[in-house]
């Protein structure tokens, strides 16, 4: 079960503002039965036409799903629109007291949705966020939930994600088939400016020596500096094959985590060097 | 406020006999099975006991039960040795809706270079078995393939799939995943096809940690775990007494409370599911056409999420589980409802009811009379199905 705030079961069990405003000045609609959530926003203005007077919604979704749609309609009532646009996924979350991580995309969707219907009043360009819109801003890098680089790379800067399983909670992309996480971390590289252009590709085929070369290279060149930077270590004790055969060092010897640690490296090994390569560890 | 428990698909209250039975291993007789004196020898007489009980109700031989902790380690111990066993075959069937500790093993080895072939169902969650038929070869090391899905509780034809396991498979192993069966329907091993089985103690009210993996006489075995000479060397490790004895007297106590099963707890599961589809539009039974267990109700209601549902449930007391993706953490709808096609309109807010020999009508009634008004408040809520739910 998650742990979830008093003010989220709050919001869930008693929902502010659900329901429609007839008359609304603006309406956004993000997500879709297919994804599993779904927001629909509706937004009522001052006779100024600047201010939002009433603020409805209807959710299909988790509890966290309601509960942000809930606290997103309470925190732009009174507000101007340029005041609500400034609205955060983060600040829906604060508002109530914070989200799972795994729950994040919840705010993120009430965030949409008022930039949907903002947008959509204005007249101005629509953002999209899934594939139910035909115009994409960007091109479409999740394809299971129809997500775009142009706003995963929105999410990822406003919320300082470093991670793509971060992106997944964030956004849900890559939640699905996982095909797009490569294409994910390579979006996170680009926003955090860390993305290396030299950045060793995958060669299409390698001769045996050329592979076990390669192998030893991103051992030394990728590897092995991270695992220095946690004291750790390892040694490269042999190559059978596709069989690469390691034995951890300093900190990582003896680690109740190495594991994980020779997980990592078989990932690395296979996303530089080959996707045959399977990480033994050895005493030695 | 009465807790009522539908959820014993994901894990059973221990029954209270169960816990008397295993409680003097803790503290008292605590001696270690493999010990030469007196105080692991009476500690042996009665990891025997229930051994022959467990092979009772599978319809086994003692020497046939292999103690486990968990049906996961059951199915690993299972399918790996089956391809020690052949290292030149390299050909693994499943079926898309096995459960995790079978799916994701296979799947993983998979990525290892095996062949893996993961058969369809169909929209009621039935296997066709001439794709079967059809994707055994000489390669094929083992067939793996559950006996009862724990999310819909549709049972597979297990006999019928083992004597085409027998007669095209060139000797391949044939592996049930009978976590979900073991219990709740009659299994006889003399008679099956059947050459290993998976079975988990924490889903028929003996405790977590405890599971059994049937290996049938003759067949050749190359063990997961290596160390001692445990169970006859087939699975390494100081006994976990307490529970194998708790294992023994559940398995009793499932053969005698079987016929309730079939017989009370069925006419329960049939009544809620009688009773929900005629209170609440737009509902439909998850492999409702299908030879099911007869303790699960899986439906699926359109235009809501099950984790609200759920959530809301649980505020009247009621626990019962999900086939959606917000409970699980996961973002997909269930791989089971995925497989068998079930749309998106009602997979997303589908509910698993589980029950066991502890509920009563009482229960029934509470989850007739809670749920209705959850599933209206939460379409209420939502911004789809209005042209079909205001009509």
């Amino acid at each position: 079960m998650w742990d979830y705030t008093d003010k989220v079961r709050d919001h869930f069990l008693n929902p502010h503002n659900v329901g429609e405003i007839k008359d609304a000045d603006a309406v956004g609609e993000v997500g879709s039965l297919a994804c599993g959530d779904a927001l629909k926003l509706y937004i009522k203005l001052d006779e100024d036409k600047n201010r939002i007077i009433d603020a409805k919604f209807q959710t299909f979704g988790c509890a966290s799903a309601i509960a942000s749609s809930s606290a997103l309609t309470d925190i732009i009532k009174g507000r101007t629109l340029d005041e609500a646009l400034a609205v955060s996924n983060q600040e829906i979350a604060d508002y109530l007291g914070g989200l799972p991580e795994e729950k994040m995309h919840c705010s993120v969707m009430g965030q949409e949705a008022l930039e949907v219907a903002i947008a959509k009043y204005r007249g101005g360009p629509v953002p999209t966020h899934n594939h139910d819109h035909e115009e994409l801003e960007g091109d479409v890098v999740c394809k299971c939930f129809g997500l775009t680089d142009v706003f995963l790379k929105k999410v990822i800067a406003a919320n300082k994600l470093t991670t793509a399983e971060q992106v997944t909670h964030f956004t849900k992309a890559g939640g699905a088939c996982g095909g797009c996480l490569p294409r994910i971390k390579e979006l996170i590289a680009e926003v955090l400016g860390t993305e290396a252009k030299e950045t060793p590709k995958k060669p299409e085929k390698l001769t045996n020596l050329r592979k076990m070369q390669l192998i030893q290279e991103t051992l030394e060149k990728e590897i092995r500096p991270l695992l220095w930077a946690d004291g750790g270590d390892l040694e490269l004790v042999d190559i059978s094959g596709s069989e690469v055969q390691i034995a951890f060092r300093k900190a990582c010897a003896g680690c109740s985590a190495s594991g994980n640690t020779a997980k990592f490296v078989e990932a690395k090994l296979r996303e530089l060097v080959a996707d045959d390569i399977v990480v033994v560890e050895v005493e030695g | 406020m009465k807790e009522i428990y539908a959820d014993n698909n994901a894990t059973t209250k221990v029954d209270e006999a169960v816990f008397e039975e295993m409680r003097p291993y803790f503290c008292e007789l605590y001696g270690n099975p493999s010990s030469m004196h007196f105080f692991g020898g009476q500690v042996q007489k009665k990891v025997d006991e229930a051994r022959n009980r467990v092979a009772q109700l599978l319809g086994a031989s003692p020497e046939e039960i292999v103690f486990t902790a968990c049906g996961t380690e059951s199915d690993n111990a299972a399918i790996r040795s089956a391809l020690e066993v052949y290292p030149e075959r390299r050909h693994i069937i499943t079926t898309r809706v096995e459960h995790p500790a079978v799916l994701t093993l296979c799947r993983n080895l998979g990525k290892r270079g095996y062949r893996v072939t993961e058969l369809n169902v169909d929209g009621e969650g039935r296997l066709d078995l001439d794709e079967l038929r059809g994707a055994i070869d000489q390669d094929t090391a083992i067939v793996s393939v559950m006996y009862a899905n724990n999310e819909t509780g549709v049972v597979f034809p297990i006999e019928e799939i083992g004597k085409i396991v027998k007669e095209k498979g060139k000797g391949a192993f044939f592996h049930t995943d009978a976590v979900q069966a073991v219990g709740k329907i009659p299994l006889d091993m003399a008679t099956s096809t059947v050459d290993m089985l998976s079975l988990s103690g924490h889903k028929l009210h003996a405790p977590k940690g405890i599971g059994v993996l049937y290996l049938r006489k003759g067949v050749p075995f190359r063990p997961f775990l290596v160390g001692g000479h445990q169970e006859r060397s087939r699975r390494a490790g100081t006994e976990n007494t307490a529970a194998i004895i708790a294992l023994g007297k559940a398995c009793e106590l499932a053969a005698l409370h079987m016929a309730d099963e079939n017989g009370r707890v069925k006419a329960m599961r049939d009544r809620l599911e009688k009773e929900l589809l005629a209170l609440i539009p737009h509902a439909r039974i998850n492999g409702g056409q299908a030879e099911r267990l007869p303790n699960t109700l899986s439906i699926a209601f359109e235009f809501v999420e099950g984790e609200a549902i759920l959530m809301l449930l649980s505020e009247k007391g009621i626990c019962a589980s999900s086939g959606s993706a917000c409970t699980s953490g996961s973002l997909e709808p269930s791989h089971v409802l995925r497989a068998m096609g079930v749309p998106f309109t009602c997979a997303h807010g589908s509910v698993r009811f589980s029950l066991s020999r502890f509920n009563d009508d009482s229960d029934i009634e509470a989850i007739i009379r809670e749920l209705p008004p959850v599933i209206e408040r939460l379409r209420q809520m939502s911004p789809f199905g209005r042209e079909f739910l205001d009509k």
